[in-house]
This record gives structure tokens, C-alpha cells and sequence, in this order.
């Protein structure tokens, strides 16, 4: 150990600001990083997980859903 | 003369009607082209190339003003300040290097033409730095008066700027070419330019700080010289590469 | 090798792949990351001459290092894409610039609180904080761009182009840097470089190091996959996986 007790590590030797300013900061970016890189791809799969169950309700995907548009659109033109 | 000469591929001569169809000549003639095509133009607007003078005067006159009068402090940051004007006075200018050609559809056309399309951006760049670098280099030595720039250095200061705005010019066309079709290019231009400006300044300034001190301006023209000739051999493929991905965006 | 070049223009490939990969990364990221900080900030001696502030070079070097490492690698990805149009190397690209900002900063502020217990001022134009400070300006300059583009081929062009422009110039600009400053500043004293670091001091530098450079890889590949599911979302794969995943 370069240290003798815990209260002198906290310390370093009077360079204690510097030190810890400079690792603090430096895990703070890498943590930040890290839950921004998960928030990012649970946001994503979230997003697609809707549109999924979206589509799903509505037909099986877009060719359905130009299909019913079409119906309903034809329907109207009748009339 | 007939329109269709079955005798011109034995005499090789191109009767008027054939040249009207399919142009001859290759390169030289494109080159030579657009280097008269690019001056005309911008002898036209005279203003345009009179501005990146004025502005390089008027921002070595604001410095004075903003630090102090003092001949001798202005003596020691001459170099550095003429350098620095100057550069930005050429940044400035950089913008509408492609995008009046953009804006009109010429660009595109030279895009198409067979000739290759590094070699044409480089006649306009060369354009652009007769009627910008240029000037700006020959204008310093007055602007040097001004700041008390030490004797013995103009000519150094004159050759260096002349070098390096060079180097300016092929590197900014680079920056040009990206943002050209971008509607905010101006500020982002000036974001991509000029951390590449940097060891031009470095050794531009340098280059006339060493001629103050009396020896070692050699050298330094020499690098600028080698960074000339590096920017002359990359720029042309990056400024084509850069046009190209501006037009189809 | 053209194999794997091959197998790379698919983006289901790499998504699976890299699913592989992740958690290999992460944990060497996490044991190196955190073994080098307890040695290098507990074990290994103070230096003679700056003390305790010493210790900050156990994250000013691996940032450093990296953010240089990764606008090269962001120059390989640009020129792989253009050069063979695969898509990931450019999604890659893309997820790396941010980070090699970050790591930039990081550089630049240990760097700078470095500097108050030892030139006893906040920023010194020394050439390393110089260097750094004109990489930032290039990192922010191809994110920049690729943001500025509206069409996205567009945008990963030019901001490939941008990448290898810078760096070339990156090492003209250290050479020129360090030149200047060795010109106004003829008393250096350079913060790491020293000749002969004993072992007890390199030793915990290495691995923090090596785990940065595990962060950087694991961070990437989580990236460029979330990047995947983002611009290939109407890929029957893709839906697929999102309705496995409920």
C-alpha cells in the first residue's frame, strides 16, 4: 500500500481535489456512457415492440392495411 | 462543306459541323476552360475579391485598437496576427467557391463531363487563389507597416503567406465541397477547415518569427513547401470525392 | 479474410456475432478497469517530484490514447465503407465518434487538473493539451457533419471522407504542435514521457490501458447493434426478434 491509513488515501497528500476530480469525472463520462448506450437500446426495442403489436392488430403489416384503406375507399366512392 | 465528310478520317481534319457535335481536345482544353470560365466570373464580381482584402485590413487595424498601440508589444505578435488575418480573411472567401456554381446547375454539368473531375476542381482552385492567396500575401508587407513588424522579415512574410494560403485554398476547397449543398454550410465550414489550417499557421508564422530572429526561415518555408505539395498531390481526389457526395445528396 | 468482409454485409450477422462478443468485452472492460484504478491508486508508489497528482496519469493516458485510436479506427471504418459499401463498418463509425469525444474531454480535463499542482495554472499550451484540444475540434467536426446531411448515404459518406481527411493530418498536426511548443517553451517539462517509469508504475497503466480499450469495444458493439435495429427496423429479422424478445 502507498498509503497508511484510509483517511491519507482520501487525502493524497494534500493533492486530493486534483486527483479526484480528474477519476470522478472520468467515471462519471464512463458510467454515463454505459447507461446511455443501454437506455438507448431499450428505448429502441420498445419502440419496435410497438410497432410490431401495432401492425399486428391492424392486418399482418402494411399490404393489409393498403387493402382495408382500399375497401374503404371504394366503398365511399360508391355512395 | 458537306455535312458528312467521308474524307476526314483520311485527312484528319474536323470539318465546323463535326466540331459543333463532339467538341475535341482533352484536359488542356477543359483545364484551360475552367480557369478563364472561374476568372471571368469572379473578375465580374469585383467585390467578392475585394473583400477578403478589406477584411484582412480591417481586422489587423481592430487589433491595435483592441490591445494597445504600443509598437514594440504589436512588433512581437505581428507575425502571429498578420498570420492568423489572413487566414481567416481566405476561410472567408472559401464558401462561395462551389456553391454559385451549386446554386446554378454548373456544377453538376462538370460532374458529367468526361474529363476528371479532380483535375477541374483544382483549375478552380487555383483560380481562387490567384484572385484570394494571392493578394492577401502581396498585401501583408503593407499591413506588416502598420504592426511595426521588424525589417528584414517581409519578404519572408510575403513568400510565406503566398506558400501557405495555397495550402489554405486546396484544404478549404475540401471543406467547400462538403458543405456546399448544406443550407448552414458557412459556420460548419469554418468547424471542418480549421483545425486542418493549423500546421500551416504553425509554420507560416513561424516561417517570419524565424526571419525576425535572423536565421531558420529556410527551413520553415520548406515545410510549407512540402505541406503545398502534399495538399496539391491528396486535395484534388478528396475535393472530386467531396463534390460528388454534395451533388447526389 | 474476404470471407469475413463478405459475412459483414450482413447486419444479422454481426448483430448475432457481436451478442457473442459483448459480454467478453464487458468483462475484461470491468475486471481491468477496475483492478488498475485499486493498484494505481493504492499500490502503486507516488512520484518523487508531483506526488500524489501522479496518479491522474492512470486515466490521462488510456483516454488519451484512445481518443486517438478511435478517430483512426473511425478513418478504417470510413474507408471500408466506401471502398466495399458495407453499412455496419459505417453504423460502427458512427456510434464510435461520440466516444472518441468523450474520451477527448476526459483527456483534455485530466489533463488540465493536472496542471494546477504542477505549473500551478489551469491550462498550459503545452503540446499534448494542444494536440488534444484540435482532435476534439475534429471529432465535433464529423459528428457535425454526418448530422448536417439529410440523406443518410450522403451523411456516411462525407462524414467518411471527413474521417480520413483528418487523419491524415492528424499526425502532420502532433509533428507541427509539438514542434511549436518545443520552439516558445525550450525549459519542457512533459507531464508522461518520462524515460524510466519502474515497473510498480507501468504495470497498473497497461491495464487500465487494455481495459479502456474493452470499454471502448464492448461500448461500440452494444452500440452499433442497437444502430442495426434502428436502420434495419423493416427487416422481417428484426421484427422478429422484437416479438421473441416480449
Amino acid at each position: 500500500m502507498a498509503f497508511e491509513s484510509l483517511h491519507e488515501f482520501f487525502a493524497m497528500g494534500g493533492h486530493a481535489p486534483y486527483v479526484w476530480a480528474a477519476w470522478g469525472v472520468t467515471a462519471g463520462l464512463l458510467i454515463a456512457i454505459v447507461l446511455h448506450a443501454r437506455a438507448e437500446r431499450r428505448l429502441l426495442m420498445r419502440n419496435l415492440q410497438r410497432r410490431v403489436r401495432r401492425e399486428e392488430r391492424l392486418g399482418t403489416g402494411q399490404g393489409e392495411m393498403a387493402e382495408i384503406s382500399h375497401q374503404v375507399g371504394g366503398n365511399h366512392h360508391d355512395s | 462543306m458537306p455535312v458528312t465528310d467521308a474524307r476526314s478520317p483520311a485527312t484528319g481534319r474536323r470539318t465546323p459541323a463535326e466540331e459543333a457535335r463532339e467538341p475535341g481536345g482533352g484536359l488542356a482544353v477543359a483545364l484551360w476552360a475552367t480557369l478563364k470560365r472561374d476568372l471571368v466570373l469572379l473578375m465580374r464580381r469585383r467585390s467578392e475579391v475585394l473583400n477578403p482584402l478589406v477584411f484582412f485590413a480591417l481586422v489587423i487595424t481592430l487589433f491595435p485598437i483592441g490591445i494597445s498601440p504600443d509598437p514594440q508589444l504589436l512588433a512581437t505578435i505581428a507575425p502571429g496576427l498578420l498570420w492568423v488575418a489572413a487566414l481567416l480573411a481566405a476561410l472567408l472567401s472559401l464558401d462561395s467557391l462551389f456553391r454559385g456554381d451549386y446554386d446554378d446547375g454548373s456544377l453538376e454539368q462538370l460532374l458529367l463531363t468526361p474529363q476528371p473531375l479532380p483535375m477541374l476542381a483544382l483549375a478552380k482552385v487555383a483560380v481562387h487563389w490567384l484572385l484570394t492567396g494571392l493578394p492577401l500575401s502581396l498585401m501583408a508587407p503593407v499591413l506588416g507597416i502598420m504592426l511595426s513588424l521588424p525589417a528584414g522579415s517581409y519578404v519572408t512574410l510575403a513568400i510565406s503567406l503566398a506558400l501557405g494560403t495555397a495550402s489554405l485554398s486546396l484544404i478549404g476547397a475540401i471543406g467547400a465541397a462538403l458543405t456546399v449543398g448544406l443550407s448552414r454550410g458557412g459556420v460548419l465550414l469554418s468547424l471542418l477547415v480549421l483545425p486542418l489550417y493549423i500546421p500551416v499557421l504553425i509554420f507560416g508564422a513561424g516561417a517570419v518569427q524565424a526571419a525576425i530572429l535572423g536565421d531558420g526561415a529556410a527551413a520553415h518555408l520548406a515545410i510549407l513547401g512540402a505541406l503545398l505539395a502534399l495538399a496539391l498531390m491528396l486535395a484534388p481526389w478528396a475535393m472530386a470525392a467531396s463534390l460528388r457526395i454534395s451533388i447526389n445528396g | 479474410m474476404w470471407a469475413f468482409i463478405n459475412k459483414l454485409r450482413s447486419p444479422k450477422w454481426f448483430y448475432a456475432i457481436g451478442a457473442r462478443l459483448q459480454p467478453f468485452f464487458w468483462l475484461a472492460a470491468v475486471v481491468l478497469i477496475l483492478v488498475g484504478t485499486v493498484w494505481g491508486l493504492a499500490f502503486a508508489p507516488a512520484d518523487y517530484q508531483q506526488g500524489n497528482s501522479f496518479r491522474i496519469i492512470y486515466v490521462h493516458v488510456p483516454a488519451a490514447f484512445l481518443a486517438q485510436s478511435i478517430f483512426v479506427s473511425m478513418a478504417v471504418c470510413g474507408l471500408v465503407f466506401m471502398v466495399w459499401k458495407i453499412k455496419v463498418v459505417d453504423m460502427a463509425a458512427a456510434m464510435m465518434a461520440p466516444l472518441g469525444a468523450a474520451m477527448t474531454f476526459v483527456s483534455l480535463f485530466s489533463g488540465a487538473v493536472w496542471g494546477v499542482p504542477t505549473w500551478g495554472t489551469w491550462w498550459m499550451w503545452d503540446a499534448r493539451l494542444t494536440s488534444m484540444l484540435i482532435l476534439l475540434f475534429l471529432y465535433l467536426g464529423v459528428i457535425a457533419l454526418r448530422g448536417a446531411f439529410s440523406s443518410r448515404d450522403s451523411a456516411s459518406r462525407a462524414a467518411s471522407v471527413l474521417a480520413m481527411v483528418g487523419v491524415i493530418n492528424i499526425p502532420i498536426i502532433k509533428y507541427s504542435v509539438d514542434w511549436w511548443y518545443t520552439l516558445h517553451q525550450p525549459a519542457t517539462f512533459t507531464i508522461t514521457g518520462r524515460a524510466a517509469m519502474p515497473m510498480e508504475m507501468w504495470a497498473p497503466l497497461l491495464i487500465m490501458v487494455m481495459g479502456f480499450y474493452s470499454f471502448f469495444i464492448a461500448v461500440t458493439l452494444m452500440r452499433t447493434r442497437s444502430e442495426i435495429l434502428r436502420r434495419e427496423s423493416n427487416k422481417r429479422w428484426v421484427r422478429d426478434l422484437a416479438t421473441e424478445e416480449r
